[in-house]
């Protein structure tokens, strides 16, 4: 009968906006580390052998946190509203460029750091708590 | 005064729409998971996954030729479709800080296109 008991589970619709936006954030961040893996084996990629393709470890790898970064926003949905969520993946972009900036030195311009500023504060517009 | 071939504009436009309702698809077999975990291998998910899969092969045609300026914000007008999905498939709200939040993700996106050329 401990079932009766227990404390009802109380819907925090805050906590669980904040919970939702943090497994998408997780979830950007491994897809930003799948597409950096995934450039890297295609530079190390000489021809188009599948065999090739299937010894290619930084290609297998950036597919598998693809998977990863899937299954973040599948468990974020769950609980979470879609139209909420789904615009938070534009901070793949964020991190894709700063990495591209670390590891192969790409060119960073004023219009892609204002870029990642605008989609940085356009997030935490949707990520923030508000009545309605 | 464009560089961007129609051909390109269209693909990636395509691929905004494949990927919305690889979305809709998303959320739908998400939100069967309070069922229970088996349904991670459920049908819904799967489809999902399948959209998105084909939704990147096109936006990986379309950004061959062309400017990102124009291509990388197309892609992102998937945010205004989901928008109008979530709608009329899960009756979510369309709030001021959502049409917000998607407006400013459009011109972050379309600044960061502008300076990847």
């Amino acid at each position: 009968m401990s079932t009766l008991t227990a404390p009802l589970k109380v819907h925090d619709p805050a906590r669980a906006r904040r919970k939702g936006v943090a497994l998408v954030f997780g979830c950007t961040i491994l897809g930003a580390a799948a597409q950096i893996l995934m450039k890297t084996g295609a530079n190390q990629l000489v021809g188009q052998s599948l065999s090739g393709i299937l010894s290619n470890v930084p290609l297998l790898a950036g597919y598998c946190l693809y998977g990863l970064s899937t299954l973040l926003l599948v468990l974020a949905l769950r609980d979470g509203e879609l139209s909420l969520l789904y615009p938070v993946i534009a901070l793949t972009y964020v991190w894709v460029t700063i990495l591209s900036r670390v590891i192969f030195h790409d060119q960073l311009s004023v219009s892609k750091v204002t870029g990642i500023a605008v989609i940085i504060a356009g997030v935490v517009v949707l990520g923030r708590n508000t009545k309605e | 005064m464009s560089s961007t071939p129609v051909s390109s504009m269209l693909l990636v436009l395509v691929a905004s729409v494949i990927g919305s309702f690889g979305a809709v698809f998303l959320k739908l077999g998400a939100g069967k998971l309070k069922d229970g975990f088996r349904h991670l291998f459920g049908w819904r998910l799967a489809i999902g996954v399948a959209l998105f899969l084909i939704s990147s092969a096109f936006f990986v045609l379309g950004i061959r030729h062309g400017e990102l300026s124009v291509l990388y914000p197309m892609v992102s007008l998937a945010n205004v479709w989901t928008l109008i999905w979530s709608r009329l498939w899960f009756n979510e709200a369309v709030t001021r800080q959502k049409l917000m939040g998607v407006g400013m993700v459009l011109v972050g996106v379309f600044f960061v296109g502008m300076g990847s050329q």
